[in-house]
């Protein structure tokens, strides 16, 4: 579904990215796990657009992905970022509505009320302002905003950074719904143990380059590689 | 010293209507940096051309039809800016950006010189605004009454698109964090393009309705483009609430210290607007928090 080859990218004249190829599967959960600095989160800003594709290619469906933001999301991708990227000036009503007009269609999989449904504790913050939730919040609602979108591909970045255990279990859970409904991901994540049980596939990055490829049940097994590039 | 209340009414009026032409000119000025992180110091150029667009419309068709086509073709003028100028600069760096717009004033200034000359143009207030009404104990002009019922209602679209609609929400969202918001599939640019004219119309819609109260010279631009910039960054940037409390203050202090502390008018707005700096350097309402 989403093909990464050979891309080098960074930020202004610091390369981060060295030739980093990998590849999401429709219907699949990718985690991209790796130490702070390897180039995880660059690499989900490549994709995104946000920073320039220095060399290699990214296909998306078959397709060279575009070079804009705006064109990255209209072709099917959904992004979760690090910082949430809560809009302040918006209350949370205005945060879903702005994404949810227009991607709708006719017959949207994802309406307001499923992502209520989904999260309802959005539902009694509607008129709140985006910077009066709790952390849990915000990442609910970057989430719920991001299926707001329809995408064909969620890519997550480190969903569970800051929030509380009983948080992160609930929303370990719902990205399991969304799983088993089919929606492709991708998640870069810290936490090993929340990684691996939602993904189907895992790379490690080390240094700019995918170091290690295989499924979540070998990356459990492989306490060699766990100790060499997760320091897990 | 004592003021009669006729004397206050008609300071406070003096006041309001200053601080609505401000705020016609600052609210353009404040959303397009807040959203595109562009300083356009040339906006002070676009008050200048609608007012003259206005007085030459005027002369064909009367002051209405000025009115209503000065800020369209002012807008006009801003399309031809952000296709041919602005839209390559948008990643070159506040430097850059402020030294064509600023060479932008000295060539917008000229152009102005060339097809209009250099002589003051008169532009009178139509029949229907004409004269004097009776109100509140003074003797006031219904055209500068006039301007800030405009710049109120104005005020209140414009409270209305940004606040609670659709286009509003992008419009913030974007101000907030453009980035964000183009990866939840908003064509910022888009956006940035349909702001920018709307911000150069406004200009133009202050140009025209400010020439009737003074006199239409090429450099109306350059003196109206100080007090805009300290509106905006008292006000704080990027915001509707900033832009409209940053015109309201410049607008009594300056009309109230010419009357009260004359010796000390042309220093007071600049002494606040050093106070603001140092207490809030972010403005007293800025967009983001």
């Amino acid at each position: 579904m989403l093909e990464v080859t050979g891309v080098a990218s960074g930020y202004g004249e610091t390369q981060v990215l060295h030739g980093l190829s990998l590849e999401a599967w429709a219907g699949r959960v990718l985690a991209i796990l790796g130490r702070n600095g390897a180039g995880k989160s660059t690499t989900l800003k490549t994709i995104m657009g946000l920073l320039p594709l220095k060399s290699g290619q990214i296909m998306f469906d078959g397709k060279p992905i575009p070079a804009r933001p705006f064109d990255v999301a209209k072709s099917g991708i959904a992004y979760v970022p690090e910082t949430r990227d809560i809009f302040p000036s918006l209350s949370v009503r205005e945060n879903l509505e702005i994404t949810e007009r227009r991607f709708g269609g006719d017959t949207p999989d994802w309406t307001l009320e499923r992502v209520l449904d989904l999260f309802p504790r959005l539902g009694e913050r509607m008129n709140n302002g985006g910077t009066q939730l709790s952390g849990g919040e915000q990442q609910m609602l970057a989430i719920a905003r991001a299926l707001l979108m329809n995408p064909r591909l969620l890519i997550l970045d480190e969903p569970t950074e800051g929030l509380a255990p009983i948080i992160v279990k609930m929303i370990h859970d719902k990205l399991q719904e969304l799983k088993s409904d089919g929606l492709s991901m991708i998640i870069v994540e810290q936490n090993f143990g929340f990684a691996t049980s939602l993904a189907d596939d895992v790379v490690v990055v080390g240094k700019g380059q995918v170091v290690w490829t295989g499924s979540a049940e070998e990356i459990k097994c492989d306490e060699h590689a766990q100790h060499t590039w997760l320091g897990v | 010293m004592t003021h009669d209340l006729g004397f206050w009414t008609l300071q406070t009026l003096n006041a309001l209507q200053l601080s609505m032409l401000l705020f016609l000119l600052s609210i353009g000025l404040t959303v397009i940096f807040g959203l595109m992180h562009f300083v356009n110091l040339a906006h002070g150029s676009l008050y200048a051309m609608g007012a003259y667009f206005g007085a030459s419309l005027a002369a064909v068709g009367g002051y209405w039809l000025g009115f209503f086509l000065a800020p369209v073709a002012v807008a006009g003028v801003g399309v031809l800016l952000y296709s041919g100028l602005i839209k390559r600069m948008r990643r070159s760096g506040p430097m850059a950006q402020v030294l064509v717009t600023f060479g932008l004033i000295f060539a917008l200034l000229d152009l102005t010189r060339i097809f209009w000359g250099d002589l003051a143009l008169a532009l009178d207030a139509p029949a229907l605004l004409d004269g004097r009404v009776a109100f509140l104990g003074v003797e006031y002009p219904i055209y500068r009454l006039f301007v800030i019922v405009l710049g109120l209602a104005i005020f209140g679209a414009l409270a209305f698109v940004l606040g609670r609609t659709q286009i509003g929400a992008m419009i913030r969202a974007g101000v907030d964090n453009d980035a964000m918001a183009a990866c939840l599939g908003i064509n910022v640019e888009r956006l940035f393009f349909v702001v920018f004219c709307v911000g150069c119309a406004l200009a133009g819609l202050a140009g025209v309705v400010a020439a009737p109260l003074l006199s239409v010279t090429p450099e109306m631009g350059l003196q109206i483009l100080i007090p805009t910039l300290i509106v905006i960054v008292i006000g704080g940037l990027g915001s509707l609430k900033g832009a409209i409390a940053g015109s309201m203050i410049y607008g009594f202090v300056q009309t109230f210290g010419a009357v009260l502390a004359p010796q000390l008018a042309s220093i007071l707005i600049y002494a606040l607007l050093a106070a603001v700096l140092v207490i809030k350097p972010v403005g007293l309402f800025p967009a983001k928090g």
